[in-house]
């Protein structure tokens, strides 16, 4: 049983009166100790997905299920023991830590709430999990503000492991970071993942990242996923065009090897009602892609896209 | 040897009680792509503002100078400055919506431009910004001239930016992280417009940048900077073939995708080479300023910060150990 599955979920955002379906029926799942990475383009719902699964956000349909157990319409104290199994790392190490606590009392407020030990046994784990994200003891007395960003990183990875939880939502975690930076810090995802047996969903905008980082990738496009396949198989045979065009558009760092030409026009848009929601911008788009949705469908040994031509 | 179209020498910079900017000369040749690499807080978009007189007001230059077409800009006057910037240089930047006027339409944004700098009419300058927005590959450009910025998206708002500072035909653009803010398939649409313009006018672009995809696809030769300083200067090929640098090789092996793997690395497979400490480290330090990171250091890096030397195959490298000679050429045959 995978440890996280998601089925035909749907988020909506309604403003003035206008519903939008940020993600519009998606379905996944994560197995236990394995990292799946989730690629889009800004707007896509990428997001929007993380914080549903994580429950931040309410679903308007659809199933998330951890462990086997559904979670999509349990009230926030029901919530609370699968709060614990499953935790978020934010994009913005500035913004999602708050600066008025110590980074002491930051990661042990988490203990805190779910009645883990008493005070001395909350900071022994405190400093046991800072020296894993490779902070110094001293850490736990200062506060977010006289850390860099990629220390800053490391505090907010730091409180996402206090609670031991199996899977960790990364939401674009090295974005802010600079190159240098961020190799550190998904070396230390890395490491995390072995030692503690952790799963991760790794969302990023960021193709060459989620390439390195990722076992299995899902590419999303207007709330949608559209295609799913292993790392190897999604670089080497690519079956959907959207996937096909943001490898191409990618700059490889290597001067030899220029870029292909971008066939791919305008930019992402609002769904048009029905049929395929790539087809304003799909160069090989024809006239089934203006009637008819196409649908997730295996095209190969555990590969996924949702394509009439794939 | 051509002449160069912009030559800055000895260019320092200080805010109050503080240089970001210690003395960095390059040049940049006619019609040529000029990579500005380094991380946040470098020095690389400050250094850009400076050539155009554009730094915030408690920023100073304190010594050095630019020469433009014969003109020092770091002395000229105000009116001189006027008459050059958004005619002979124009500058793209980063968030195409905090650069452009949100209460004005972006044709009349474009007119005002051109009016500012050619004895044209209002009309005749009207008429223009439509031709530069079908220049820039903006559909039905006469009835998205007279449209407000905030009724483009992020990718046609830079390429309205891109209509803008093309408007006089500048000799020279500098683009301060043009498409980071952008998607990936917008950002190739938007660096290609952007070098396709460059051919066709025949103009210079200094591309400001941390990403090292975009200076291999786009950049002619690549500058890369580091705590104020030039560390590396390298035409594109032998920059990303054999870096000099540690600090660049640090850099090229940090990247999730290496230059040269076909399929890219994978976790798996791999560990991304991780540059030790960050850029702080350096501060009060005498020496050279990457020394606290450097994995290769010796004691005589700690006393003076090396000089940009100038190396056999046309790159010049800022390091005591990358210069030697046995290792100069040694880097060149490998």
């Amino acid at each position: 049983m995978p440890l996280l599955t998601v089925d035909g979920l749907r988020t909506r955002y309604v403003t003035r009166g206008r519903a939008l379906n940020a993600v519009d029926g998606v379905s996944l799942d994560v197995d236990r100790g394995e990292t799946v990475g989730l690629v889009g383009e800004s707007g896509c719902g990428k997001s929007t997905l993380g914080k549903t699964i994580i429950r931040l956000l309410d679903p308007v349909e659809g199933s998330i299920r951890i462990g086997g157990k559904e979670i999509a319409d349990l009230g926030q104290y029901a919530l609370l023991p699968f709060r614990r199994r499953m935790q978020m790392v934010f994009q913005d190490p500035f913004g999602s830590l708050n600066p008025r606590q110590t980074v002491g009392r930051l990661l042990t407020t988490p203990l805190k709430v779910h009645g883990r030990g008493n005070r001395a046994e909350r900071r022994r784990r405190a400093l046991d999990i800072v020296s894993r994200v490779g902070l110094p003891a001293a850490a736990l007395d200062r506060y977010p503000h006289e850390f860099s960003g990629g220390q800053r990183q490391r505090i907010g990875i730091a409180r996402a492991l206090m609670l031991e939880p199996e899977l960790i939502i990364c939401d674009e975690p090295v974005s802010a970071l600079d190159l240098s930076i961020q190799a550190q810090i998904l070396n230390l995802l890395v490491d995390l993942k072995r030692d503690l047996g952790l799963s991760y969903l790794f969302i990023s905008h960021d193709l060459s990242v989620v390439r390195y980082f990722a076992d299995r990738v899902l590419v999303m496009y207007l709330g949608r996923i559209v295609e799913s396949a292993g790392h190897t198989a999604l670089w080497r045979e690519p079956r959907h065009p959207y996937t096909r065009a943001l490898l191409a558009a990618a700059p490889l760092p290597d001067p030899e090897r220029k870029r292909s030409p971008v066939a791919l026009r305008g930019e992402l848009s609002s769904a048009a009602a029905g049929g395929c929601r790539f087809r304003t911008r799909c160069p090989n788009a024809f006239s089934r892609c203006e009637t008819e949705e196409p649908v997730l469908r295996t095209v190969a040994s555990g590969h996924l896209a949702a394509c009439h031509l794939a | 040897m051509t002449v160069p179209l912009l030559e800055v020498r000895d260019l320092a910079v200080g805010f109050p009680g503080q240089v970001v900017v210690h003395g960095v000369s390059f040049h940049i040749d006619p019609g040529e792509t000029l990579a500005l690499v380094g991380e946040s807080g470098c020095g690389k978009s400050i250094t850009a503002f400076a050539l155009m007189r554009l730094l915030p007001p408690t920023a100073r230059v304190l010594r050095g100078s630019v020469l433009f077409d014969g003109t020092d800009l770091v002395t000229a006057s105000p009116r001189v400055m006027r008459g050059i910037l958004g005619k002979r240089i124009s500058l793209i930047q980063q968030e195409p919506m905090t650069s452009l006027n949100p209460v004005l339409p972006v044709g009349a944004q474009i007119g005002e431009v051109i009016r500012r700098h050619e004895p044209v009419s209002r009309a005749a300058a009207r008429r223009r910004a439509e031709e530069l927005l079908d220049l820039v590959g903006i559909p039905e450009p006469r009835r998205r001239a007279a449209e407000f910025p905030h009724n483009f998206s992020g990718g046609m708002r830079q390429r309205v930016m891109i209509a803008m500072a093309v408007a006089c035909q500048p000799r020279l653009i500098i683009a301060d992280e043009p498409t980071t803010a952008l998607d990936v398939t917008i950002q190739a649409q938007v660096l290609d417009l952007l070098d396709d313009l460059r051919e066709q006018f025949d103009m210079a672009v200094l591309l400001i940048t941390h990403d090292l995809g975009v200076v291999a696809q786009w950049a002619d030769r690549a500058t890369v900077m580091y705590a104020g300083r030039i560390v590396e200067q390298a035409p594109v090929r032998p920059f990303f073939r054999h870096p000099r640098h540690p600090y660049t090789r640090g850099l090229l092996g940090a990247a999730v995708n290496e230059a040269g793997e076909a399929e890219g690395g994978h976790y798996t497979t791999r560990r991304l080479n991780e540059i030790v400490g960050s850029v702080a480290s350096a501060v009060g330090e005498p020496g050279c300023p990457f020394a606290p990171r450097c994995p290769d250091k010796i004691p005589a890096c700690r006393a003076a910060p090396p000089s940009l030397e100038p190396m056999p195959d046309g790159s010049a490298v800022a390091c005591i150990i990358a210069a030697r000679p046995e290792v100069a050429h040694a880097a060149a045959d490998g």
